[in-house]
Parts: C-alpha cells; structure tokens; sequence
C-alpha cells in the first residue's frame, strides 16, 4: 500500500496548560484508503491524543467537523485529501468568529441561540387533521434548498456582518431556517416570522457578501433566501 | 470529593430519534426532563438515515397493518415477538402523521399525501408482491425526521445537556433505577442525574466492526452501561450488514435506490438476485441481499481488480428521478465512490448497519429481565427505546424502514408509560446509594491514573478486526470459537487503557476511552451469544447448520426458538421464550422463509 505523509499547521489551544494559541507543525502518514481530510486527522489523534476536534457521522449530514481549512470553511470529511496542494503544510483552524473551547472545538452557544430565536418549527393553530396535511408536490418543492441545514455554521462563521454583529444579526444558517418556515404552505405564522425579523439588525445586516453560498457543503444558497425575506419585508411595506 | 447532584423528574440518555420522541411526550406533560446527548441533538446518527419510515398508509396502492406485521415476523425469521410486532404495526399511521405535524417536509404524491416508496421485504397480500410501505423525503428521511423532532423540543423547551456523556447507572439494592452518572465533555465535571424515570435511547454500536455504516458516536454507551449495572443484553448476534455500503468508505446507499429501481450486478453484468430470491429479487430482505452477494464475490463473480465488490446500478433510471429522489445518493456515490451515478454503476459491498439486539424491553418501553416471578419482570424506574433497546421488533433481521418506525413507536411509548408512571409515584426521590455513585467514579479515575497501559486507539482496531473476522456476514464454527478467545483478550487490554492527555476541557481522549469500556461490552456480548447460538436464523448464518430436512436453512426452531439473554457478570447466558401470541390476531405461523 503506498503511503505519503501530509504536513499539518493546526491552531493548538488548551485553557488547561497554554497561556494562548499557538499553531503547531505536525505530519503525519496516511495510505490510499485515506480519502479525506477527516481520515488524516483520526490518524493524527492516534499520534497525538490530546488533538481535539468534533466528528461524528463522517459522510457530511451530521454537521460536526465543520473546520477552517486554508482559510475556507468546509467539513473535514467531505474534503478530498487530493485537492490539496502538494509541498505545503495543510492550515486547520476552529471556525473564525466564535470562542474557542480547544483546539478546533470552538462555542457554538450564540450561533444556536440565533437558530433558537427565529421559532424554528412549524407554527399551525388549526387542530391537527387525523391524516397528513395535504400539501401539492410543488409546494413541496419550495422547500428544497432548504430544509436540507445541517447546522454545521459554516456559512454564519463565513460572514462579516455575523462576525460583527453575532449577538444582533441572525446570520445566514439561522435566516435559512426562517425562509424554510415562511415557505411552507403548511405554516400560518408568516407575518409573526416577518416581524420578528423586522429590525435594522436581524435580517438587514445581510450585505450579500455571498460567502456563505461559497462556503456551504451542503451547496445551498443563504443569501437566496434572505433576498426572499427581504422582498417580502418590502412588499407588505408597500 | 462528592459529584453535585440535580434532581429531575425523567432523565433520557441520547438525543437521537427514539429520545427525541420520548422527550416530546415528557415535555409536554409538563414533568421537569433532562435529555443528555454526547453530540448536539441533529448530529445524533438518525441523521444518516435515508431511505424511509414505514407506515401503511397506502397512499399509492392497498396496503394494512396486517400485512406489515406478517413482513416483520417473515423477515425477524419468526425471533421477533409477535405482541410488540403488532404494536409496532399498528401504531404506524399515527407516528407518522404526528411527524407530519410536526412539520416534517416528507415528499408529496400528486393528490398531496405523503409519498411511498418500495423497500426490501415490505409485502402487499402476506407476501406476495412487493408494495410501496416506506415513507420518505427524498433520500435524507433521518435528517427530515430528526430535525423536526429537534424543532418540536425546541417549541417543547426542552431542557438538553449538550455533549454530556453518560458513565453509570445508579441503581439501589432493589434494583430500581435511580438516574445515570454524567460526565460534562466541556468541563470534565462528573454529575448525578437523580430521576425518577431513566430512559435510554443511545443508539447502536457498529463501531465494535471495523467497516460500519455507522457514526463514530455509535459506540453502545447504553449497552456497556446496562451491562456493567447487571442488565442482561438481548440477542446480540444478530448484527444487519447493510447490502450496499460504499466499498472502502463504508458510507450507506440506502435500500431506496433499490426501491427507486437500481440493480444489483456481478462482474458478468448479471442480475445475480433472480437466483436467490426469484420474487423479490433486489427487494429481499436485507440478511438475503448480504449473503448473496458475499457469495458472489466469494465464488469469484467480484468486480474489481480484487473483485471484492458488487456494482449497484441506476444507469438505466431517468438522470430526473436520481436528481429528484435520490439527491444525496449522488453526492455520496461522487464524495465516497468517485462514481457519478447517474452514469456509473456504484460498487458496494455489505457493511455493518444495525444490531437486532439490545436491552431487553417490553413494548411499553419497560426494561424487562427474568427474576423470581417471570422471565420479563420490570425493572423500575428504568426504559429504553430505539437501536438500543430490544422489544423484540426486529428479531433476528430487521427490515429496512422498520428502524426509523421502531424509534418513533417505542420512544413514544417509553415516554407515555413514563409519564404514567410519575403520575402514580412519591413526590420525594429516593435516596442514592453511594456505592453506585463510587462505581462510576471508579471507572474514571482507573483511566486517569493509569500507568504504562494500552493504547486506545490500537486497542479499538483490535476489537474491531477482531469482530469483523470471527462474526461477520457469514460465520464459522471454528472462528467463532476462535473469537471468543481473541475478544477476551481484548476486554483485558480495554481493562488497562491508558490516555497520555489527562486535560479537563474537552478531552476527547477521555472520551474515547470511556466509549471502548461500553464498545467492548457489546462485542463481548456478540461473540458469546453467537458462539453458543447453534443454529442458522436471519443474520445470524452458520456453516455448521446448514439446510436440511428438520433445520430448513439451518434454522432449528425446536431447539433455538428463544431470546439470547447475556450477563456480564461470568458471561453467563441465559434464554428466554419468544412470544408468539400478538395482541389482537392469531399468531403467524413458523414457515420457511423465502422471497
């Protein structure tokens, strides 16, 4: 089986020991069953166990190993260890914007709280029906594109406005998951949704950077979304 | 130094589908409930699932409960037991509307009901074709699912202990559950989670294999922690290796592109499954599926330059449908295979998926094990639901779909008889026992003072290659024996490991190494029932009991026509009855079982 060893520059960070962060030059040798970035990093930790990092499902819907990865986000499982460049150190950091735990794990507390604040189920007072809510498929299809979320912050850790405002501003992920509610013929709380979103901060701090879009594993479009929401907000406006 | 005690009203274990279900029910009862999850809710592994959830709606064609349950006992190989098959069955329809109503976005049939696919076994008329059971949104049916449960908690509030694992049980001198020992991967601090109902829904374990279509959260914490409280674990041989695993990835391809119309080929391009199932042909249950193309690949008939795969083919489907139905497939097929579907066959091979087994339950959610009065006396306090639990739905293979049902089914009832139960019980808690505390206790501060110990990581692999040589699709006599042997000694090792980083924040080494102590215990417990398991039935296939007169296919209902029930302590084995008397309706003969 031939081998190569991959070289690593990984931001390190334990509140235990280190005074601060500090990136660490690290290699390590993978074979041709290592696909992903994710394979490398299970044989560094069998290297070195005190690397720490969050996985889980390996094949891009669980959303854990979201990384900055040569300065891009992305998930460790689902990028090619081959479409990296060869004779450079690999760069891994925690996803920019948010508080580092340790090493790659960083607090997603105020990305779930932005996701939490925008009512991310489905409102309907009617009494159930005792079948299914009927819904025709091209209703249905509205909601392609995005109830496919994995919640991985990849693109809200991507966006200047959040990196900015992530307190104020909902972000792309949590903006997502509004449009995905309002879109849904099946939920009756649209002007609620539009007015819990009316606020020069929430929605409108959106300047379509478009990174977010750039970012996303899942190949959704934020920024479509929001734009949406936004024609809405105006609409009712006028 | 004594761990902080909080006290709950119900406390689940796993946040996955099964625990999800069960903390509506809490929730919405309005009993104070704490759901402890290593991973944020939505990463739980139901997330993976793709396919399906089968209910007989009959939104496309004539389909019933009846006809179900007589698929799920036909495919259980007749271990299933027949009154928690028909509960299951029944209650179908009803979960999945309530799913509906939660907001799940299932795909739509032109008059806007729910929409139904094809899936392995699944039956119209006691057998006779194959009939459109499974509910679906397109291929991400678990991430549909698991994130609109998700988003009811949300709108339940729901209180969770995000990445919290598990360590113990606390169990008194009468054997009634207390609450669970936890541990706060963040902080390294160890609480006692004082309840009065404890529910586990932790998930599988087909991480004890070393090519599995599992997360690597799969690791049975709730199996090694029933175990090392004196829960016996339920039919444990009986593993479902999925017919189409990435080859080389392990990553899933859902049975729905079967059901969609794909087909499985052999190195001659020949649609090898007419041979083996000549009705059902790629739709036979999953155990069949394996077994025959591991014979294929076996007997030469492999693709490859190893020839050590099988190809699934879609090629001939319209490129509309794969894109519409089966979106994530592709991504997959491209990510893990290199292969775009839509014009290349993908190669697969059968991969690790599920365990039948579990912790033993009643259909009530109820863990059950033999005492003095019954073989399924209730231990109090004391639920699980899920892939963690063993009903026993699924009995000796499952059919693909029944698992998201299974969750949804048994982690409602778990969560109802729960709520029942606290209705009727004291206010006051009872009191800890101390001594169960110190166990769990124990158990850490072994790994964090160890010295000159096995490494994890190499300890893993050895159970893992271990598993996969002497307990795989098809099992041997001599391996077997062989195996029980080889997995003792690894149970040594995982007794002495050792982690170089003794860091509090977040250390995922220690994580790692409390997750082997409960890997190992189902492995243990698979090698062992299988060992002594003398006879061929669903997954569980021997070269020593093959098909003969009295046995046909090997399987020997005079003699092994009963529960497997293993105990940690001596890894004494113990059987129980299958219960072949449903509810309601007569009970499904024992017949041989072909498709």
């Amino acid at each position: 089986m031939t081998t190569r060893t991959l070289q690593f520059k990984i931001y390190r960070y334990d509140p235990d020991k280190d005074q601060k962060p500090y990136m660490q030059d690290i290699s390590v040798e993978v074979d041709s069953t290592d696909r992903k970035l994710l394979d490398a990093l299970v044989k560094l930790k069998a290297v070195d166990d005190a690397i720490s990092f969050r996985r889980s499902c390996r094949e891009g819907v669980c959303g854990s190993d979201a990384l900055n990865i040569n300065g891009k986000n992305g998930l460790a499982c689902l990028t090619d260890l081959n479409t990296f460049p060869e004779g450079k150190p690999i760069v891994l950091r925690p996803l920019p914007g948010l508080p580092v735990i340790r090493d790659l794990i960083v607090d997603m507390t105020q990305f779930f709280k932005q996701y939490h604040s925008i009512k991310p189920y489905l409102i309907n007072n009617d009494p159930p029906p005792e079948r299914e809510r009927l819904q025709s498929p091209e209703d249905r299809e509205e909601l392609n594109g995005l109830y496919e979320c994995i919640l991985c912050a990849c693109c809200s850790t991507a966006c200047p406005s959040f990196w900015w405002n992530p307190d104020k501003f909902v972000g792309p992920a949590g903006l997502l998951a509004a449009y995905r509610f309002i879109a849904d013929t099946r939920d009756q709380a649209t002007s609620e949704r539009l007015d819990n979103l009316e606020d020069p901060y929430r929605l409108f701090r959106c300047h379509t950077i478009m990174n977010c879009v750039d970012v996303c594993p899942k190949g959704l479009n934020p920024t479509l979304a929001i734009g949406k929401i936004k024609a809405m907000m105006v609409k009712r406006a006028i | 130094m004594n761990p902080t005690v909080r006290k709950f009203d119900a406390v689940i274990v796993g946040a996955g589908g099964a625990g999800l279900r069960a903390a509506i029910q809490l929730s919405e009862s309005g009993f104070k409930t704490a759901v402890i999850t290593k991973v944020f809710p939505t990463r739980s592994h139901t997330v993976a699932a793709q396919g399906g959830v089968a209910a007989s709606l009959g939104n496309s064609e004539e389909d019933n409960w009846h006809w179900h349950m007589y698929d799920t006992v036909k495919g259980s190989d007749w271990l299933g037991d027949q009154d928690a098959i028909e509960f299951m069955c029944k209650k179908a329809n009803e979960c999945v509307i309530e799913l509906e109503h939660y907001g799940m976005p299932f795909d739509r049939l032109d008059n806007g009901r729910i929409y139904q696919r094809p899936f392995g076994g699944h039956m119209s008329n006691f057998g006779e074709k194959p009939v459109r059971r499974s509910c679906a949104a397109a291929d991400r049916t678990g991430h549909a699912m698991l994130h609109a449960m998700y988003q009811r908690n949300v709108k339940a509030n729901t209180q969770f202990f995000v990445e919290w694992m598990a360590l113990d049980l606390v169990r008194d001198a009468e054997g009634e559950v207390l609450g669970v020992t936890a541990m706060d991967m963040e902080t390294g601090e160890i609480v006692v989670f004082h309840a009065k109902a404890t529910i586990f829904a932790t998930g599988g374990a087909g991480r004890i294999y070393y090519s599995s279509t599992n997360a690597f959260i799969n690791t049975g914490d709730g199996l090694g922690i029933a175990a090392r409280a004196g829960i016996p674990l339920e039919d444990m041989e009986f593993w479902q290796f999925h017919p189409t695993g990435v080859a080389g990835a392990g990553v899933l391809i859902t049975e729905g592109v079967r059901g969609e119309g794909g087909i499985l080929r052999n190195a001659q391009g020949e649609r090898f499954m007419e041979r083996y199932a000549p009705n059902a042909k790629d739709l036979a249950s999953r155990d069949v599926v394996s077994r025959a193309m591991t014979t294929e690949i076996n007997e030469g008939r492999g693709c490859g330059p190893n020839k050590d795969f099988v190809l699934l083919d879609i090629t001939h489907l319209d490129p509309a449908t794969i894109m519409k139905r089966l979106p994530g497939i592709r991504e997959i097929a491209i990510q893990f295979a290199g292969v775009d579907c839509i014009k290349e066959p993908i190669p697969v091979v059968p991969t690790c998926h599920y365990q039948m087994g579990g912790i033993p339950t009643n259909y009530n959610g109820q863990v059950v094990i033999p005492g003095k009065r019954s073989q399924n006396e209730i231990v109090p306090g004391f639920y699980a639901a899920g892939e963690c639990a063993c009903a026993s739905v699924h009995g000796a293979n499952r059919l693909g779909t029944n698992s998201l049902l299974d969750l949804l089914v048994f982690g409602k009832s778990a969560g109802e008889t729960a709520v029942e139960t606290l209705k009727l019980s004291p206010k006051a808690h009872k009191d800890l026992p101390q001594s169960e505390i110190d166990r769990a206790l124990a158990r850490v501060d072994r790994l964090n003072s160890q010295k000159d110990g096995a490494n994890v990581h190499e300890t893993r692999l050895a159970m893992q290659r271990t598993m996969q040589k002497h307990a795989g699709v098809f099992r041997f006599a001599d391996l077997l024996k062989e195996g029980v042997e080889k997995i003792l000694e690894v149970q040594k090792d995982v007794q002495r490991t050792e982690i170089k980083d003794k860091s509090k924040v977040f250390n995922t080494a220690r994580i790692e190494a409390l997750e082997l102590d409960n890997l190992i215990e189902v492995a243990v417990s698979t090698m062992i029932s299988a060992e002594a398991r003398k006879e061929s039935r669903g997954a569980h296939v021997r070269n020593d009991c093959p098909d003969t007169a009295e046995c046909p296919d090997g399987r020997d209902d005079k003699n092994w026509l009963k529960h497997s029930l293993w105990y940690k302590e001596g890894n004494r084995l113990d059987y129980k009855s299958v219960k072949l008397t449903p509810l309601t309706v007569e009970t499904i003969a024992l017949k041989k079982r072909a498709y």
